[in-house]
């Protein structure tokens, strides 16, 4: 399992869209959804979104992604999330926190996320977002490294001229 | 793209001695005291910018007492550096999850056996499987334990006292932890649902990354006095457990980096840097984080109590119920504690950060179990996977230079992504096999990203420590088996 071959061709979300787009100056575009980076301690991405909520849906494939080969995940249980924070940044880390919740708590493992919508209403931000996936199961769920939180460091959340750019860093 | 770190340049050190080497105040804005390195020239060199930054930016917190330090190990972390150590004052200082990092009391424990390492190498294959299938190891590992609520409470309540009280160990172990394995929680406890709810499946689980269970022999004696009192000889087999308080822990961080995040603003604390978030140690949050910190600190000595005796039955089943398997000692490396340090000629109290640090104190200190006290405390400095691992002694200078404090283990040098793409976990584990250690792993991939190659040498940074006296070399101990998560 290696974290570049993550569920490309899985993902419910159409990366092709992406690819017609003429006037790309801040990521070429044959570059993928899903880029790790070099990090002498921990887990280092980039993701990019046509939207903020595509981008969000990559972040969360990120994590997932590093941990296991997400096309091994069925899609048997949804689970809805339902977010409020004060400004992008922590909604993102609340995002992921609670995937990463979700996943040790109810010991479900995610491969899939929706994430429906994310706005901002007087001075906050709102997300709503489904995940899914499976109960763990040790005997076919192939883990590679642990994902222990979520950090704010190097956080980037950009908007570029074709979308969305997400940079964030996990603890592992 | 994504904004490019700033050129920050490279601060102009003051040599202390040659392995003291501090940042001075007008590196950065803001800085109430210097930055403090503890380096050999050779370590100095690999030094990272972003450890020297860290450490200054943690100079500019209210309340820092002294120096902000790094210790010889001291690689970038979030917020503090890891291998960081700060000490804030009791009444006006601050109080931070960044100094504790999201994995409270990481720590690690060594029991010594009586065994030889004749006894164990023509079973060493067959008893690291036994150890994997004791001890739950890696992601998504279930725990074997069936905790209720009102257990569960307990175990944030009294650590590794409750798993004794529930048979998981016998009352000497307790005697040979820091802190006796339980800090008393100041008030109620009070953890969110959510660290329950992430606490209770994991119980009494290694968890992955940098975790391990090994089984050691003790290569070299440096002090034959004090490694008899630690009741090390050469030629013993030890078993060292490194793990911490698993996904309770990392969500007490993650739930209280938010809350101190908004009372830093409330307090009117300026950061230089998001992960510093903190708040004064006497208001609320402070206090609320704190408080939750100790329940951590107490559900990881729960947890390597709970494995520990696991590792005891799978070697009573293999070696007969009469080995001995004494715990030598069990510390944490990633911690805040209140504790009672000489600053300027005056007694006070501080909160002291260890954020991949170990307490080093010295013989004598009351705190030193009675039966180390004449020599000081065991200091355990886990190596990297198939390298050796070192136990030290506190001495006197730590009390002077460091709060009490020394270096934790090796740092990491090699990003997992490298380590991915230069390592097979196959090979990794043929080389080892071939240098006498049988690792077992739940997937090839953990080998190639713990490849011995990607952490620093633990020897230099050991080197340091002995050097500048906080705490002395006693003994080397070489893996022999290995259970990775």
């Amino acid at each position: 399992m290696h974290p570049h071959n993550n569920s490309r061709n899985h993902n419910h979300l159409n990366h092709d869209r992406a690819h017609d787009r003429p006037n790309d100056h801040t990521h070429d575009s044959r570059s993928p959804p899903i880029e790790y980076l070099d990090h002498p301690a921990d887990l280092k991405f980039r993701v990019y979104g046509e939207t903020i909520e595509e981008a969000f849906e990559y972040a969360a494939l990120a994590m997932f992604g590093a941990m296991i080969d997400t096309a091994t995940v069925h899609q048997t249980e949804t689970l809805k999330i339902d977010l409020v924070a004060d400004d992008c940044e922590d909604l993102l880390y609340d995002f992921l926190s609670e995937l990463l919740y979700l996943f040790e708590a109810e010991e479900i493992v995610f491969g899939w996320f929706d994430v429906k919508r994310i706005e901002e209403r007087c001075g906050k931000y709102h997300l709503i977002a489904c995940a899914s996936g499976e109960e763990i199961d040790t005997d076919r769920h192939r883990f590679g490294i642990g994902v222990k939180a979520v950090t704010f460091h190097e956080m980037v959340i950009e908007r570029t001229d074709r979308g969305y750019l997400i940079q964030a860093i996990l603890d592992t | 793209m994504p904004t490019k770190n700033k050129k920050r340049e490279m601060p102009k050190l003051t040599r202390v001695t040659d392995y003291i080497w501090d940042i001075p105040t007008d590196y950065r804005e803001k800085m109430r005291v210097p930055g403090r390195l503890f380096l050999s020239p050779r370590l100095l060199e690999g030094l990272e910018i972003d450890t020297l930054s860290q450490t200054a930016n943690v100079a500019t917190l209210p309340g820092i007492q002294k120096y902000a330090m790094a210790m010889p190990d001291a690689h970038p972390g979030y917020g503090f550096p890891i291998g960081g150590v700060a000490a804030f004052d009791s009444e006006e200082g601050v109080i931070s999850p960044g100094g504790v990092g999201f994995d409270i009391n990481c720590g690690v424990r060594v029991i010594r056996t009586n065994l030889t390492e004749a006894d164990i190498r023509p079973k060493i294959g067959k008893l690291v499987d036994a150890l994997f299938r004791a001890v739950p190891t890696g992601v998504g590992a279930k725990s074997k334990l069936k905790v209720s609520d009102s257990e569960l409470r307990r175990v944030f309540e009294d650590g590794a006292k409750w798993a004794v009280e529930e048979g998981y160990g016998v009352p000497e172990d307790l005697i040979h932890c820091e802190e006796n394995g339980r800090i008393e929680l100041p008030g109620d406890l009070k953890v969110s649902e959510k660290v329950m709810k992430r606490g209770r499946p994991q119980l009494g689980t290694l968890g992955s990354g940098n975790h391990f269970l090994e089984v050691q022999c003790v290569r070299e004696i440096y002090d034959n006095k004090i490694a008899d009192a630690f009741g090390l000889h050469k030629g013993d087999i030890t078993v060292m457990i490194h793990c911490g308080s698993r996904g309770a822990g990392h969500q007490i961080c993650t739930d209280h980096l938010r809350a101190l995040e908004r009372a830093s603003k409330k307090y009117g604390i300026e950061l230089v840097d998001r992960q510093l978030a903190c708040a004064p140690v006497q208001s609320k949050e402070g206090q609320e984080y704190f408080a939750a910190m100790c329940a951590g600190a107490n559900y990881a000595w729960a947890n390597r109590q709970v494995i520990t005796h696991w590792v005891r039955e799978t070697f009573h089943r293999f070696f007969g119920a009469d080995i001995e398997m004494d715990l030598v000692y069990d510390v944490a490396h990633n911690v805040a504690k209140l504790e009672k340090h000489t600053i300027d000629g005056r007694q006070r109290m501080v909160y002291v950060h260890r954020k991949g640090a170990t307490r080093a104190f010295p013989a004598g200190h009351p705190d030193v179990p009675k039966a180390y006290r004449s020599v000081g405390q065991p200091v355990l400095i886990p190596g990297s996977m198939g390298t050796p691992s070192y136990i030290l002694c506190g001495m006197e200078k730590a009390m002077e230079l460091t709060f009490g404090s020394a270096c934790h283990g090796a740092g990491r040098v090699g990003s997992r992504k490298k380590a991915l793409r230069d390592f097979r976990g196959e090979d990794i584990e043929k080389e080892l096999l071939a240098k006498g250690i049988t690792v077992k792993a739940t997937n090839p991939s953990i080998l190639a990203e713990e490849a011995p190659a990607v952490y620093k040498p633990s020897d230099a940074v050991v080197d340091v420590v002995h050097r500048v006296g906080i705490a002395c070399r006693v003994v080397q101990v070489v893996p022999i088996g290995v259970a990775k998560g």
